[in-house]
């Protein structure tokens, strides 16, 4: 039976498939669907296509895919949707069920996607998320006439806020009939016979051959119509000579079209919201566009043409502020409980290599790094309450301008400010520009920005070398040299991105369309589940390379052992080990930066990772220090003597090296991901020449610049 | 013809779409957000570098630059409210 084959989901499929527009609240949904037990496919090296996780009370593995407004994909992210939906052609990759989730205060315009997600004719569960928000609005959906519009397997009005809907959703993916029951065949569109009939041919030819394709003709032949880019997917289902055939019938149709002057490329998006306008409209209750949202008022304000930009700069410097003073109570804590356990294991462990090790390698190297745990959680949240509040929208709208004309996007701003956490994510989050020029000039400038790993080195050199004074009473030194250090980078990415800009000049770069969508409370809930990713992530990175690598360093800074019967000091032993040796070797190439040996180590192996310096000058403070005394890196940094009796560090070699650490690209996982991303080695490599160079060059001025005019 | 782009609109008018030129890069987009011929929409406001413009329609805020906007032809209509929101 022809039909059945067609239609019925693969016996053995044994998991759902969720979708939805952006901001629709997808991801708060799928977190309450799962509960925390999801994977996230997380860098470095591992493909981010997709969240999966289990159906809570279940079996059931539900796979969550990126937010797309259609099936017609614009950029990477949504091809990654596109290409699964079309995996459906074939059995065997068919779901059980699938899911689509509607912000059900925007119906006419979500509708769009589930109609062509509903067309595949498999068990569909239609979500009207956020009838929370419908009731507070007063908005009426009338359901049953919705569910017979849409032929839908369900409609269950949810809310991931409240959890209403929740048991529903589950219950009816559970309960999810035979294929049979579900035989829907007229597709969700209004036919317009004009256009109708030119495609006949094509459409009668397709009809011979559905069991390949798999899915209803009459669409198909409107997707080959309206996208060019559709024909793909039908390469690898059809012999080379039906392809050869459906293509010539292809262009006779367009020919037709072009001699009549009928405008088909929109043809399956005009049927759709035909279909919408006619059946659906009547039934959702659709907000008039005469009236004024809350978002609308609020917005008189916060992207008012002069308190507008003024208010967003006051927001950024709430949040780079926050970060700063909020974060000094939980990492005294982090510092006296590293504290604390060394103490403990210097009075019960017995004396040897492996108390070395545990002490001076791995609690030293792995404490010093986790006491700015704290700050990366601070600015994760905060760009979490940005973009789950609908504000980072409002920043790409007053940025776009600005940002167009130095050859980015609007939406540059949301990879941008997350570079300020992590470049991996900020590069990856660049999926969402869909305009090839504009994500590639991103994604090379996104590693200026000043990662939460450069902030440990930052605040270590800062607090160090900077003065603890106030200017005009209330401006802390400290954080005026923060946020100097941050501004650094941020102006030299404009820079970089008008010089990208001239070198890439032929891509095209077309227009910005971005929803704003409504302001709304970001719900901690979700907030909560962003930052226990994101510290996840960073404890793995933490407990996994920095550990490797304080190991790896302990080992250097121990051995070879220097002859007992020399009797050298304990700094005179390190200068004697591996460690030593690498650092005195590199030191005549960073001598002119205003480094020794010991910075020339730290240099070398934080270019896997750059936090790992303060991790390796912990280490080997810590060695040279007498008994291995905890006496605080700050000091310790601060109170270092040349042979001469100079200081190592002085405030010059202080910025140089701060200059040095924003420009410079030592993150392995950056590389990697810029790599997966573009698909190619020219640009991770053009990024990692351009700021080895910067930085260089760059310290290399400060210091010697510096020093002319009679620092030091 | 020049005085009915969607360009030439000021904040607070309302517009019906005549038609949106096809060949438009990004005009896709803009149909399956539901910019159909004949769909009302209203103007917001200019960003405050004057560029890109926000308008609604169907029930959502949309972004939309001003290059964009002129390509994008426009029917005026009038107003059915007063000017501080209320309907009359």
């Amino acid at each position: 039976m022809k039909s059945d084959s067609n239609i019925s989901p693969h016996p053995a499929s044994n998991w759902v498939a969720i979708f939805g527009n952006p901001n629709c609240g997808k991801t708060a949904l799928f977190n309450r669907l799962t509960g925390l037990h999801h994977k996230v496919g997380n860098y470095p090296g591992v493909t981010v296509e997709r969240k999966s996780g289990q159906l809570r009370g279940t079996s059931i593995e539900i796979r969550d895919y990126p937010g797309t407004y259609s099936l017609y994909a614009k950029s990477l992210d949504e091809k990654i949707v596109t290409d699964a939906v079309h995996a459906w052609r074939s059995t065997a990759d068919r779901p059980k069920a699938v899911i689509v989730v509607l912000d059900a205060t925007n119906l006419s315009r979500n509708i769009y996607l589930s109609l062509q997600i509903l067309d595949w004719n498999l068990p569909t569960i239609i979500v009207l998320n956020m009838m929370d928000e419908v009731a507070r609005k007063n908005i009426r959906i009338d359901m049953p006439g919705l569910q017979h519009h849409l032929r839908a397997y369900r409609v269950i009005p949810a809310s991931a806020k409240t959890g209403e809907g929740i048991s529903a959703i589950i219950e009816a993916v559970k309960n999810v009939p035979p294929a049979k029951e579900n035989i829907e065949r007229q597709p969700r569109l209004i036919e317009i016979e004009r256009y109708i009939h030119p495609l006949r041919p094509l459409i009668e030819f397709l009809e011979e051959r559905e069991e390949q394709i798999g899915h209803n003709t009459t669409l198909e032949a409107l997707s080959l119509i309206s996208d060019f880019r559709h024909i793909n997917y039908l390469k690898d289902v059809l012999t080379k000579e039906d392809f050869r055939r459906m293509k010539a019938l292809l262009d006779e149709a367009k020919l037709h079209f072009d001699e009549h002057k009928i405008p088909y490329r929109a043809l399956e998006q005009a049927s759709r919201f035909a279909f919408i306008d006619m059946f659906i409209a009547p039934v959702i209750g659709e907000e008039k566009i005469s009236r004024r949202s809350r978002s609308e008022k609020a917005d008189r304000i916060l992207t008012h043409r002069f308190f507008g930009p003024l208010l967003m700069i006051g927001f950024l410097a709430f949040i780079f502020n926050a970060i700063f003073s909020w974060a000094e109570y939980p990492m005294n804590l982090i510092e006296n409980l590293t504290n604390l356990l060394a103490g403990l294991g210097q009075t019960s462990l017995p004396d040897g290599p492996l108390k070395s090790l545990l002490l001076d390698g791995v609690l030293a190297g792995v404490g010093s790094v986790l006491v700015f745990f704290p700050q990366i959680l601070l600015l994760v949240f905060f760009l979490a309450i940005l973009e789950d509040s609908g504000y980072m929208s409002r920043m790409a709208f007053m940025m776009d301008r600005v940002l167009h004309k130095i050859g980015l996007h609007g939406r540059s701003v949301l990879p941008l400010l997350s570079g300020f956490a992590c470049a991996i994510p900020a590069v990856m989050s660049t999926r969402t520009i869909e305009n090839w020029r504009d994500r590639l000039i991103t994604i090379l400038i996104t590693p200026l920005m000043s990662c939460s790993a450069r902030l440990p080195v930052y605040i270590l050199l800062i607090a160090a070398f900077i003065p603890d004074r106030l200017l005009l009473g209330f401006v802390s030194l400290q954080g005026l040299a923060l946020m100097g250090i941050y501004f650094l980078g941020m102006f030299t990415a404009i820079f970089v991105a008008l010089i990208l800009k001239k070198v890439f000049r032929g891509m095209p770069s077309p227009p910005l369309t971005m929803e704003l969508p409504p302001y709304r409370l970001p719900m901690m809930r979700s907030v909560a589940w962003q930052l226990i990713d994101r510290a996840k992530s960073f404890l793995q990175t933490a407990g996994s390379i920095i550990l490797a690598i304080s190991i790896l360093l302990w080992f250097m800074a121990s051995y070879p052992t220097a002859d007992e019967t020399l009797n050298l000091s304990p700094a005179q032993k390190i200068e004697h080990s591996f460690a030593g040796r690498l650092g005195k070797a590199i030191e005549p190439v960073i001598r002119p930066l205003g480094y020794d040996w010991k910075i020339g180590i730290g240099l070398i192996t934080s270019f896997a990772a750059r936090e790992v310096v303060v991790s390796t000058l912990s280490t080997l403070y810590n060695l040279s220090a007498d008994g291995g005394s905890s006496s605080g890196l700050i000091a310790a940094m601060q109170n270092d003597k040349h042979p001469d009796g100079t200081p190592v560090f002085t405030l010059l070699t202080a910025l140089s090296l701060l200059v040095f650490f924003a420009y410079a690209a030592q993150c392995m996982a950056t590389f990697a991901i810029i790599k997966k991303e573009t698909n190619s080695w020219r640009w991770p490599l053009l990024m990692v020449s351009y700021m080895t160079v910067l930085a260089y060059v760059s310290a290399l001025a400060t210091y010697q610049v510096g020093k002319l005019i009679g620092f030091e | 013809m020049e005085k009915n782009r969607l360009f030439d609109l000021l904040p607070g008018e309302e517009a019906i779409i005549e038609s949106i030129d096809e060949t438009l890069e990004g005009s896709e987009r803009l149909r399956e957000m539901g910019l159909s011929d004949g769909a009302r929409l209203r103007v917001i406001k200019f960003a405050p570098f004057g560029d890109p413009m926000e308008i609604k329609i169907r029930g959502f805020y949309l972004s939309i630059r001003k290059s964009m906007a002129k390509q994008i032809q426009v029917r005026r209509q009038p107003q059915l409210q007063n000017r501080d929101g209320s309907e009359i």
